[in-house]
């Protein structure tokens, strides 16, 4: 069986490579118990992908949009949200504004493709089959499904901060920055806040992820998983806003998003952060486990 | 024919099935069935479109749960023992399936990368010799997409030689091949149980398997109507005897005499059912009665014969 060989036809004869010989037992090929190379291959799958390439290029112009309308038009202070008045003082603010719109739909749709194509994707293609029969146990397969999930929302927001702060940086400059409680933080400082409510929020779409995950483990369709995401997320917003539901706002897989803004008080306002993450936790959790009970003696027969 | 055999004794059996049976809502997919398949054959699981092969090969490999019945494979009880049998199972079930957007060598190395049995050093060499061995090497950095049905095909078999195995389940490996591929999927077949392995292989053409066959299994309706030894199955099925004569009608008396049954007289021809009888002894008794013999053979019914009077309709597709 030599690779330099390139016969034609199927390659017939008494082979001499790894594939040839008496019979074989695992001892021979020793199960190795830590290996990230399963996670590995789903990234690549994840940013390899031409659709996910370009879903990140959409998610990138909302920043650069931003950027570019403010320095052409002339500001004026005290319209639009908090952080638009303040990026003409602070590029970095871009960073910030670009997620405070994206995470109302286009974060939260990424999110849901990727989730929502996790397992009903390679339903949908058949592959997996192939993967469980190599085989890959279901609890770890959900687990490594899931783990790319999170490192997608993660990775996501984290680019949309990126280029938001890049483009913001390179319009109006950095400087100190000017919390929203009025005091001043350096340009160090004002970084690590940006990078903890850009964290902050990846954790929080990575909870929508696991509800991805599970509804994606429901269907053989990706397509109906992501929308099923996108309409979880959308009425979860619209309950949000009704008064009558002020009961249920709490529980709402979205309603902590907006605290994201409240690492730019001084001190750092912890309270509705701490409940943000851990309802995220919360969900992450229950439909971890539910995508779990659903998966682990589904009948795979596509 | 099918022998009842404890599921405890079947250490020397590739994979034994013991009232296997899978119920989809009120169908019966899978009736009951007790498959035997010794370490070393080469088992021809036969039986037309719908007959419940994809779904019997679906729960050995323990992609769906049984309603009835356990199995093993290698000697271990599944799906408890999944972990330590399947790396040595490769399996192609229901066709190829594979990311279309990646190279076929990308695709190879993704189902790789799965597996935490396999050496990462040592993919690259080992994804290539499994291309190659299927005549896949030349084409390995073709997206999926742009394969053709049988190559996508040999890119599933392939997947199967990417690490040593004792059991090959194939399902339907030559379909939407041509002449030639499928033949090649025969020799391929035999390479790998001369290299020791056992395989297991399912078809609905009945053709396409027989002659590489060491056993063969017949399902048909869920049922697994008869398996064991190509030759003993053959034997099931009537032999019958075929005098080539100018005198058919003295031919049939002899025949008659001998206890043959069925026997018919065709132009030149006289035809009777061997039942245990030895050939040779009609022969002998034929001549002894001055009947002159121009020809002379015994007729098995082929393997599509077989099917006819075993299932009673023949390969057509099960409702």
């Amino acid at each position: 069986m030599s690779a330099a060989d390139l016969s034609p036809g199927l390659n017939t004869g008494p082979s001499n490579g790894p594939n040839n010989g008496s019979l074989t037992s695992t001892a021979a090929r020793p199960l190795r118990h830590v290996s990230t190379r399963f996670l590995r291959s789903e990234l690549r799958l994840i940013f390899g992908r031409r659709r996910n390439q370009a879903g990140m290029g959409i998610l990138a112009v909302v920043p650069l949009m931003i950027a570019i309308t403010v320095k052409v038009s002339t500001p004026r202070p005290g319209r639009g949200p908090d952080f638009f008045a303040a990026i003409t003082s602070n590029g970095l603010f871009v960073a910030l504004a670009a997620l405070s719109i994206e995470l109302a739909l286009f974060l939260p749709l990424a999110v849901g493709a990727i989730s929502g194509d996790s397992v009903a994707g390679e339903a949908n293609i058949g592959t997996l089959r192939y993967l469980l029969t190599v085989p890959v146990r279901r609890t770890r397969l959900l687990a490594v499904k899931f783990a790319a999930v999170t490192i997608f929302s993660l990775v996501a927001t984290m680019w949309v901060s990126l280029v938001g702060a890049v483009a913001g940086l390179a319009l109006f400059g950095g400087g100190q920055m000017t919390m929203l409680s009025g005091t001043q933080i350096s340009m160090g400082s004002a970084v690590l806040r940006v990078v903890m409510a850009t964290l902050y929020l990846g954790v929080c779409f990575a909870s929508l992820g696991a509800i991805g995950l599970f509804i994606s483990t429901l269907t053989e369709q990706p397509i109906a998983a992501t929308i099923a995401v996108v309409v979880i997320n959308v009425m979860s917003f619209i309950l949000d806003s009704i008064p009558q539901l002020s009961w249920l706002h709490e529980w709402l897989p979205t309603h902590w998003w907006m605290s994201f803004g409240d690492v730019l008080r001084d001190p750092i306002a912890w309270g509705d952060l701490t409940r943000g993450l851990l309802t995220a936790a919360g969900y992450m959790l229950v439909f971890w486990l539910a995508a779990w009970a659903r998966f682990s003696d589904k009948d795979v027969t596509g | 024919m099918t022998e009842t055999i404890l599921i405890e004794d079947v250490g020397d059996f590739a994979v034994a099935t013991h009232g296997l049976t899978k119920r989809f809502h009120q169908q019966v997919a899978v009736n009951d069935v007790d498959l035997l398949v010794p370490r070393g054959a080469v088992y021809g699981f036969l039986g037309p479109n719908g007959s419940g092969k994809t779904t019997t090969i679906r729960m050995l490999l323990g992609l769906i749960r049984p309603t009835a019945g356990h199995h093993r494979l290698l000697g271990r009880a599944m799906p408890d023992y999944a972990g330590d049998v399947l790396p040595l199972v490769g399996s192609l079930v229901e066709g190829p399936a594979f990311h279309p957007y990646l190279s076929a060598r990308a695709n190879l190395v993704r189902l790789d990368s799965v597996d935490r049995h396999a050496d990462p050093r040592t993919t690259r060499v080992r994804v290539d010799g499994a291309l190659d061995r299927v005549g896949l090497l030349a084409a390995a950095d073709k997206k999926y997409r742009a394969y053709s049905l049988g190559m996508r095909q040999r890119l599933a078999i392939a997947g199967t030689l990417l690490a040593p195995r004792e059991l090959l389940v194939l399902d339907e490996p030559t379909n939407g091949l041509d002449p030639q591929g499928t033949r090649e999927v025969r020799h391929l077949i035999g390479s790998l149980a001369d290299d020791g392995a056992t395989v297991l292989v399912s078809s609905h053409l009945l053709s396409e398997v027989e002659q590489v066959c060491t056993h063969i299994g017949v399902m048909h309706v869920g049922r697994l109507l008869t398996q064991g030894p190509i030759a003993q199955v053959r034997a099931v099925g009537e032999r019958r005897a075929r005098v080539v004569t100018d005198r058919p009608h003295d031919a049939a008396r002899v025949l008659r005499g001998l206890g043959l049954t069925d026997v018919t007289v065709e132009s030149g021809l006289a035809i009777g059912t061997l039942g245990t009888m030895a050939a040779e002894k009609v022969v002998v008794a034929l001549v002894q009665d001055g009947v002159p013999v121009t020809g002379f053979a015994v007729e098995r019914p082929s393997l599509e014969d077989l099917f006819v009077s075993l299932t009673g309709e023949g390969f057509n597709v099960s409702g």
